[in-house]
């Protein structure tokens, strides 16, 4: 039985939060949706994130922030994942994330940012429908 | 389109992102894996492989990342296959080994990968053993194998394992007596983690019985070691008798393991293409489906209906 090609998400928290909850959430939307979940736990660093999304070649990095510090971290992010050579990979963010600051980050490389409560069938179909499908 | 051996010359150099990329390519079954893996397969056979098994809960992730962290300490490379089931509904799955170990994320010396079951009847994805195969020639001087503790299906990690660890922890609902004995027969080392708990002792006592009930296969006899792998203690012990173990096999035992290994990869190939061809080849002549009838209309059963196909393909091939 060959195995088919599944959809690879990380989704990663980076800085200092120590809320998981919608984390969990939207990672068991995607487990129930077909895809595979590598969950990362909290408190990750850049470095931590990009290193995961390149080890376990995903498709799709989500990033969960609570704690404000989006414009520090995501940044420092995409410019990681430039110089690995991820930049196909989808990488889109949700959590507490002022409206005024989501056109600087899409700016940078994020394809959405989506505000709390998005209905997560929102999130799934948004990944279906933008996912690089590389090789 | 990727150059397979120019990711394969990354591989061998132990650049991270050929190795994701040549695992992905095998565990997608991509067309070009094949190549990929006759490319790697004279590299292989360096790297120590251990399979750590056991029920869930009993602690296994945790006791992964003090085992790296000390291994590292010693100087030593390592790779991290982790395994967790597949829904077998919605065919996603949910890897969260990762958590315990993600301060080894950024260590150059390091190499994690989740991987999904897939659907495999065993616990081990065939493509886990590629991907054992990818770390092994990468360079990698130990490759972990955590599997998922489900069951008989553990048995199956002796077929990519050289030293399989069986974790186990007390309080986990009488566990110890209710220990499957496939288990008990392929452990080469038992580990009774948690040991800050009650019914420590009664655990080890329990396995060390169990095993003198055990025919005696080979001249190692498993130890059983304590551990907290919380706190990290045991866990030296523990890679000293991975490392016994290692030198234990290359003394002998390894050379008949290995050939048991090398053959039942072969069988496994074998059926796995004889199965592929016959189906594909009914399929098209639309047999399948006509089979598939009469078996709902109770004209026969599965396995007569198996037979049949077999003949015909077989004569089929005699008279070309």
């Amino acid at each position: 039985m060959s195995s088919e090609r599944r959809i690879r998400v990380v989704v990663a928290k980076p800085g200092l939060d120590s809320h998981d909850r919608g984390a969990k959430i939207v990672a068991r939307a995607f487990r129930d949706a077909g895809m595979e979940v590598i969950y990362t736990g909290l408190r990750q660093t850049p470095e931590q994130i990009v290193e995961t999304a390149l080890q376990e070649d995903v498709d799709v990095i989500a990033l969960s922030i609570l704690s404000g510090a989006h414009l520090a971290l995501f940044p420092r992010i995409m410019e990681l994942l430039k110089k690995r050579g991820l930049d196909d990979v989808l990488v889109f963010a949700g959590g507490i994330i002022p409206k005024e600051d989501i056109p600087h980050l899409k700016k940078i490389g994020l394809a959405e940012v989506f505000g709390p409560g998005t209905p997560t069938d929102i999130l799934v179909k948004f990944v279906r429908e933008n996912v690089h499908k590389r090789k | 389109m990727t150059n397979i051996k120019q990711l394969i010359d990354g591989v061998l150099k132990g650049d991270r992102r050929s190795i994701a990329k040549t695992i992905s390519l095998i565990e997608n079954d991509l067309p070009e894996s094949g190549k990929a893996v006759s490319l790697l397969y004279p590299h292989t056979g360096k790297a120590h492989v251990v399979g750590m098994t056991g029920p869930p809960g009993s602690g296994k992730s945790t006791m992964i990342q003090k085992m790296v962290e000390e291994l590292r300490r010693r100087g030593k490379t390592v790779g991290v296959v982790a395994v967790d089931p597949s829904s077998p509904f919605t065919g996603g799955a949910f890897l969260g080994d990762r958590v315990r170990m993600q301060d080894l994320s950024t260590d150059e010396g390091v190499f994690i990968r989740s991987m999904a079951t897939r659907g495999s009847v065993g616990a081990l994805a065939k493509a886990t053993k590629d991907a054992v195969k990818v770390l092994d020639a990468s360079g990698k001087d130990m490759v972990i194998v955590e599997t998922v503790g489900a069951g008989q299906s553990e048995v199956e990690i002796i077929k990519v394992a050289h030293t399989v660890v069986v974790v186990l922890a007390p309080g986990l609902g009488d566990d110890i007596q209710a220990i499957k004995a496939g288990i008990m027969e392929i452990g080469d080392i038992f580990v009774v983690n948690k040991a800050d708990r009650e019914n420590v002792n009664k655990a080890m006592i329990d396995i060390e019985t169990m095993l003198n009930m055990n025919p005696e296969r080979e001249k190692w006899r498993p130890p059983v070691v304590k551990t907290t792998a919380i706190t990290g203690e045991g866990i030296t012990e523990l890679l000293d008798k991975i490392d016994q173990h290692r030198r234990y096999l290359e003394a002998g035992a390894i050379a008949t393991r290995h050939r048991q290994r090398v053959e039942a990869e072969l069988v496994e190939a074998i059926k796995e293409r004889v199965a592929q061809s016959i189906v594909e080849d009914s399929k098209q002549r639309g047999e399948l489906d006509k089979l598939v009838q009469r078996i709902l209309a109770k004209e026969m059963d599965p396995y007569s209906a198996a037979d049949m196909l077999l003949a015909k393909r077989l004569k089929r091939f005699k008279t070309g």
